[in-house]
């Protein structure tokens, strides 16, 4: 694998300069160059966004993958470029990915609902922010049935502001070290959260390529395998969600550990999708890495800090690090980082094995990737 | 909420939903094959694929599965706050909707709901719901 990201933040660039940026690093990170892509798995640019992509980079490829799936995507991505590369279908598979919302100011409170979708005529007329109410009614359900609190909830975003200020390239690696009462001092949103539950809005780009083992040790860098994959898709509107704290995650990840063979306690590293503290909470207890109801005890104490005993989002996330909209990418980016060694000063010792796990939409998508060190 | 809100315009799956909200009636989906009730109106059954469905009334009456105090207006037709909450009907159906008429301090999830009306600009009406007392 190669991965890298563009630059992030308030950049002024384009969508595609961005993932250019991304994908020259990436290229250079692994020692391979344009001409070696016959994959191509991007979402996000144009209504043709392969077709874009490749036409940007000059390049022709004959496997190509567009799947919207907002935050999932990319785990989706690494799962069906894994099993392209397995059948002989791709060689080398670029997953790309840009985004210049802070810049474009390009993202709207109530989100975007096409005009003949069914959310246009039974949940629009409703003023909920979208994506952020129905996470905020996943938290107030949460709170509900399992007593959680908005204190638990907001030690996920004290922990990654934590693990952000030890990653240069993080959005707040200049802030101040977040505390659970500047979280709750902050406005309300959608109750019952606040400002800070919620992730960044930053620009950026990020891109991975996947190669077959074989292949792999030729290049750069040691070689990180995928060692398994899950996915699931469960709802588009709010209304349609089959269960608001018990989400498709469950099924994603128990996928993903029956092809790894793997469970909960073999992972030594989790990146996983925080676009709100609460998705964190859902996304601990589907993993595996508590039981239903446990998570907001289990984020408390320190538990997911620095030298905590669980590392958790070790790039600061898209809470504390980049969230250019689409945030996948950048869990599997850190997570390879790690398993390389390379995470510097936020680096978890010996790390070996490393879930990713990607929620988009309004806990829409859901998809789980395992990866690991070669041996 | 003085500007109007946001609603799309039926279409033919939905037109005869929209119609009955002009009599104050709550309609959901029953399929004539196996029973069950669905809403949003489509096409098909979601449990079984049957194309054999008809329109029933609802009670109007249900609990709130969860819900939100919402204090940034997405549109000029809401003043923050409200609330937003998603409403099970007995009929099995979850709707999102609003709880209008009701201290927000009293919305808890579980409570039980019944339906209220709120008229819009083009004689149709949308179905909002309020505390059971």
């Amino acid at each position: 694998m190669g991965v890298a990201e563009s630059e992030l933040g308030a950049t002024g660039g384009t969508i595609l300069e961005l993932q250019a940026q991304a994908v020259s690093r990436a290229l250079e990170d692994a020692g391979l160059s344009l001409s070696d892509v016959d994959g191509l798995f991007t979402t996000g640019v144009s209504r043709f966004s392969a077709t874009q992509v490749a036409e940007y980079f000059g390049i022709r490829p004959t496997w190509t993958d567009a799947t919207m799936a907002g935050g999932a995507s990319y785990e989706i991505f690494l799962a069906h470029a894994s099993e392209a590369i397995r059948s002989g279908l791709c060689d080398v598979a670029l997953l790309s990915y840009g985004n210049n919302q802070r810049s474009a100011r390009s993202r709207k409170l109530g989100g975007v609902i096409d005009d003949h979708t069914p959310e246009a005529q039974f949940e629009a007329p409703y003023g909920p922010l979208n994506p952020i109410s129905l996470y905020a009614m996943a938290a107030e359900r949460h709170m509900h049935e399992f007593g959680t609190t908005s204190e638990q909830l907001a030690e996920v975003a004290v922990a990654a502001r934590a693990w952000a200020l030890k990653n240069p390239v993080a959005f707040r690696y200049r802030s101040d070290p977040l505390t659970v009462d500047d979280v709750l001092a902050s406005p309300v949103v959608s109750t019952p959260l606040h400002a800070l539950d919620c992730c960044l809005i930053t620009d950026g780009g990020g891109a991975v390529l996947v190669t077959s083992l074989e292949r792999a040790h030729s290049l750069r860098k040691p070689p990180v395998v995928v060692l398994g994959h899950g996915e699931t898709t469960t709802n588009n509107g709010m209304s349609q969600i089959p269960d608001l704290t018990m989400t498709g995650a469950y099924v994603s990840a128990s996928r993903a550990y029956e092809m790894a063979g793997l469970g909960p306690s073999d992972i030594d590293v989790a990146e996983v999708y925080d676009s709100f503290t609460i998705t964190v909470l859902l996304e601990l207890e589907a993993l595996g890495f508590c039981k239903r109801g446990e998570a907001g005890a289990f984020v408390s104490k320190g538990r997911i800090t620095p030298g905590g005993e669980f590392p958790l989002n070790t790039s600061g996330g898209g809470l504390s690090y980049c969230h250019p909209g689409v945030f996948g990418i950048f869990l599997l980016i850190e997570a390879v980082r790690q398993l390389r060694g390379e995470s510097g000063e936020r680096q978890v010792p010996g790390a070996e094995t490393a879930i990713c796990h990607g929620t988009g939409g309004i806990l829409s998508t859901h998809a789980t990737a395992i990866l690991g060190v070669d041996r | 909420m003085s500007d109007a809100r946001p609603v799309a315009a039926a279409d033919s799956q939905t037109q005869s939903w929209w119609d009955a909200t002009r009599e104050s009636r709550l309609l959901v989906q029953h399929c004539r094959a196996c029973g069950h009730h669905q809403h949003y109106p489509r096409a098909l059954c979601t449990e079984c694929g049957s194309l054999d469905i008809e329109d029933v009334e609802a009670s109007g009456r249900g609990t709130v599965y969860s819900f939100t105090v919402v204090h940034r207006a997405p549109h000029p037709a809401f003043t923050p706050p409200y609330v937003v909450a998603l409403v099970r009907l007995e009929e099995g159906p979850v709707l999102l909707s609003n709880i209008v008429g009701a201290d927000h301090g009293d919305v808890r999830c579980d409570v039980r709901v019944k339906v209220a009306w709120e008229d819009l600009p083009d004689g149709r009406k949308l179905p909002v719901f309020s505390l059971e007392s």
